[in-house]
């Protein structure tokens, strides 16, 4: 399996790097982060007509751009190294998956098409306030009404952009169900009846979540009664890749500050750079975020694929990706010294989100719990 | 089929019919050392490897070699891995000098040493440290001075690695003793078979000793033997410890077996000893720290297969320093792990485990330091000052 890439997609990243450097600079992100819907709809609009970004792996059949997981993957490793804000993580990773992995097809051409175009926003709602990532921690329950019509029950909470997404996907179990059985995923514009959605304050202000209360909102079945397991863990999966290639992204752009930062800064007369102290933190940092690399990149060509390791290989990236941003954030910090524990100083921004990703879809101990039963079958 | 499932189906044939069954599995690797005995099928192995050129396969034909693109040596190195063939040929002579004098050496020099490197013609040490000179290698004093068409070497190199067991040493040595430092050393070859070359042995912590003392009293070498030209040495002589690290780091492309990725067996292992309950290890402590080490080991084999891809040349430069390193500080990681798992029996010497514990404590030292790889990164690769 060939995972280094080809010209056309180097090509591809730096079109999206030259938008980002436009468009992303840290002083939008310090706005866009202190309004309630965490983006900026024009800049969204240009990503979708100019870069036609949204559907970039969902495929031309439901009006995407029919790439996959790769390019999916460099788009998402370049909005983390900017901190882009945009509900590209919600709409396109987490919903879209969703629907192509659960819907027949008449939803998938009903659905994808707004959602490839960036003309809708979507959400995928999960967890639950017991924080967990996998089918058995819902709750939420599904009752059948009438017009082939479910009513939704329960709460959801950290959904990501839950709060301003057009559409949201929601898992639910049918009532006295328990484990993986009984669990399907639905669908339900976000402005509908019944429900109520608040915005939580978050750590990382640069991810909006959202607390999302169901009280017997009507929503639409996607695929069979039941069948929603496998779809959601195959969609945690692929979701998990591609927050892991945001992730390296985040701590390759942390690594080049930092190392910037020890080639300019004067102290005893000389660049502290000069030290071996500081350079053995950086040459450590580069060790830890190579090896993710690996691991994120062959995670990615798996997906696309389709290989049986996949599974395995999503949360050894995710895993990956969560040490190495995390641990590359706390020594950026370290090395700018007083100036990095400012709030001036960009450095924050990232370590958030580091430490918000680093959670997000299970934490780095529940994935490599994952990745040994998932060698080990 | 294209012509690289061509070549893999071709291979797979001949592979099959050419490989001995004395070759297959864990055994015997020939490194050249005349002093060895081959097995019957292990040197079976190597004559006909080496006759196709698959010793050193990317060389060039003439010297030796099969002139394998990249994608091809891969191919070959996965075949081979599928019948659990062992490697036919390793050591320094077709994975370090080798390399360098293709590189860098005169095409005469080529002609008179690449083919017999190439078909386990002699073993090869490296006489690099001194005792004066360890990673600040550039301080070495041991001297050569041109007597007509020889130098005559004198000084001392330690840590040679099998040394008493070799045909031939390439030595860093000082040729202009006025000039600085870094620009008065040479690269020389010269036979170990010889008056003037004498071997001592160091005995190491783990009891064994495969490093030796080699001293060189008015020892001979021939003056067209100095390879990359006179004075030439620093940047000559760095370059093969680029060749040496990759090959650590298992990318060297350009030796016998880079790429040639070795598996994870540490779960069976740790399992043999940790106490385990329904198929689980009991102990929570071991039992994490086994996953994170199958987690950073696999990454570890990812990175390895990605340099190799992602190399325009056909030996890494400074990515070597940091593959080289994360598997050194791996490899030690396991050992320890393994040593913990086993708690009190760990003391008992009798054990694999335990010597590779007490050997690879080598690891993170020979061919540069932990710090100097460090350094080597920093500088190189982040590019911080002095």
């Amino acid at each position: 399996m060939q995972f280094s890439f080809s010209d056309d997609q180097e090509q591809f990243r730096s079109v999206i790097q030259r938008f980002l450097t436009d468009k992303s600079p840290t002083t939008e992100v310090r706005r866009l982060m202190e309004t309630p819907e965490g983006y900026d709809p024009a800049v969204w609009k240009q990503l979708s007509e100019e870069l036609a970004l949204p559907g970039i792996h969902i495929p031309e059949a439901y009006g995407g751009a029919g790439f996959g997981p790769v390019e999916l993957g460099i788009v998402m490793e370049e909005f983390g190294r900017s901190l882009l804000c945009a509900p590209f993580f919600s709409t396109s990773v987490l919903a879209a998956h969703a629907i192509l992995n659960a819907a027949d097809e008449a939803q998938k051409a009903d659905l994808l098409p707004d959602l490839a175009s960036g003309q809708r926003t979507a959400a995928l709602a999960v967890t639950e306030p017991n924080g967990r990532w996998d089918a058995l921690g819902i709750e939420l329950t599904a009752t059948a009404a009438e017009h082939g019509e479910f009513l939704l029950k329960g709460t959801k909470s950290f959904v990501v952009d839950g709060n301003t997404a057009d559409l949201l996907i929601v898992a639910a179990r049918s009532p006295t169900s328990t484990g993986d059985d009984g669990v399907s995923l639905f669908a339900i514009p976000g402005g509908a009846t019944g429900i109520d959605r608040r915005l939580l304050e978050s750590m990382d202000a640069t991810r909006k979540i959202s607390l999302i209360e169901f009280d017997n909102a009507r929503a639409q079945l996607l695929g069979k009664l039941g069948a929603g397991a496998p779809a959601l863990s195959r969609t945690m999966d692929q979701a998990a890749i591609a927050l892991a290639n945001e992730m390296i992204g985040g701590a390759q752009a942390l690594m080049d500050s930092a190392v910037d930062y020890a080639k300019l800064r004067m102290q005893f007369g000389r660049t502290i750079g000069s030290f071996q102290a500081i350079k053995h933190k950086c040459a450590d940092m580069l060790l830890e975020v190579e090896l993710a690399k690996s691991a994120v990149y062959y995670a990615a060509q798996a997906a696309a694929d389709n290989d049986p390791e996949l599974p395995a290989l999503a949360s050894l990236a995710k895993a990956s990706a969560a040490d190495a941003y995390i641990n590359t954030a706390a020594t950026c910090i370290q090395l700018h010294g007083g100036i990095g524990f400012t709030w001036d100083h960009d450095t924050h921004l990232w370590f958030k989100r580091a430490k918000s990703s680093e959670v997000f879809l299970g934490d780095p101990s529940y994935h490599r719990e994952l990745y040994m039963q998932r060698i080990a079958a | 089929m294209s012509q690289i499932d061509e070549f893999r189906t071709s291979t797979r044939a001949w592979l099959e019919e050419n490989c001995p069954g004395g070759a297959r599995g864990s055994g015997q690797i020939p490194w050249g050392s005349s002093s060895i005995e081959l097995e019957p099928d292990v040197r079976l192995w190597l004559q006909r490897m080496s006759e196709r050129g698959w010793t050193v396969p990317t060389w060039p034909r003439e010297y030796g070699g099969a002139a394998l693109s990249r994608d091809e040596y891969t191919v070959l190195i996965d075949e081979l891995k599928r019948i659990n063939a062992r490697t036919p040929l390793t050591g320094r002579g077709v994975n370090y000098i080798g390399p360098t004098i293709l590189e860098l050496g005169s095409d005469d020099q080529k002609t008179r040493w690449l083919p017999g490197i190439a078909r386990g013609e002699g073993g090869w040490a490296m006489g690099y440290s001194e005792p004066g000179a360890g990673s600040d290698l550039a301080s070495l004093s041991c001297r050569a001075e041109l007597q007509g068409d020889h130098y005559l070497l004198n000084g001392r190199k330690t840590w040679t690695s099998d040394a008493m067991d070799c045909d031939y040493i390439f030595v860093l040595v000082r040729t202009s003793p006025d000039k600085p430092k870094h620009e008065g050393i040479s690269l020389v070859l010269v036979d170990m078979s010889q008056a003037g070359v004498q071997v001592r042995p160091i005995r190491l912590l783990s009891g064994a000793s495969p490093f030796n003392e080699t001293l060189f009293e008015d020892a001979l070498a021939r003056a067209d033997d100095v390879i990359g030209g006179v004075d030439n040495g620093w940047t000559v002589g760095k370059r093969l410890l680029q060749f040496e690290r990759s090959t650590h780091a298992g990318i060297n492309i350009s030796g016998s077996q880079g790429g040639r990725v070795v598996e994870s067996h540490m779960p069976e292992t740790i399992k043999r000893y940790a106490p385990m309950s329904a198929g689980r290890i009991t102990d929570p402590v071991i039992r994490a720290r086994l996953i994170r080490f199958e987690q950073n080991g696999h990454a570890q084999r990812l990175t390895q297969k990605r340099v190799i891809e992602e190399l325009e040349a056909r030996a890494p430069g400074y990515a070597s320093s940091a593959v080289k390193l994360s598997g050194a500080l791996h490899t030690q990681e396991g050992d320890e792990m393994l040593l913990a798992a086993m708690g009190t029996g760990g003391i008992g010497s009798e054990t694999e485990a335990t010597r590779a514990w007490l050997r690879q404590k080598a690891l993170t030292i020979a061919g540069g330091t932990k710090e100097v790889q460090l350094n080597i990164i920093a500088k190189r690769v982040l590019g911080l000052p002095d």
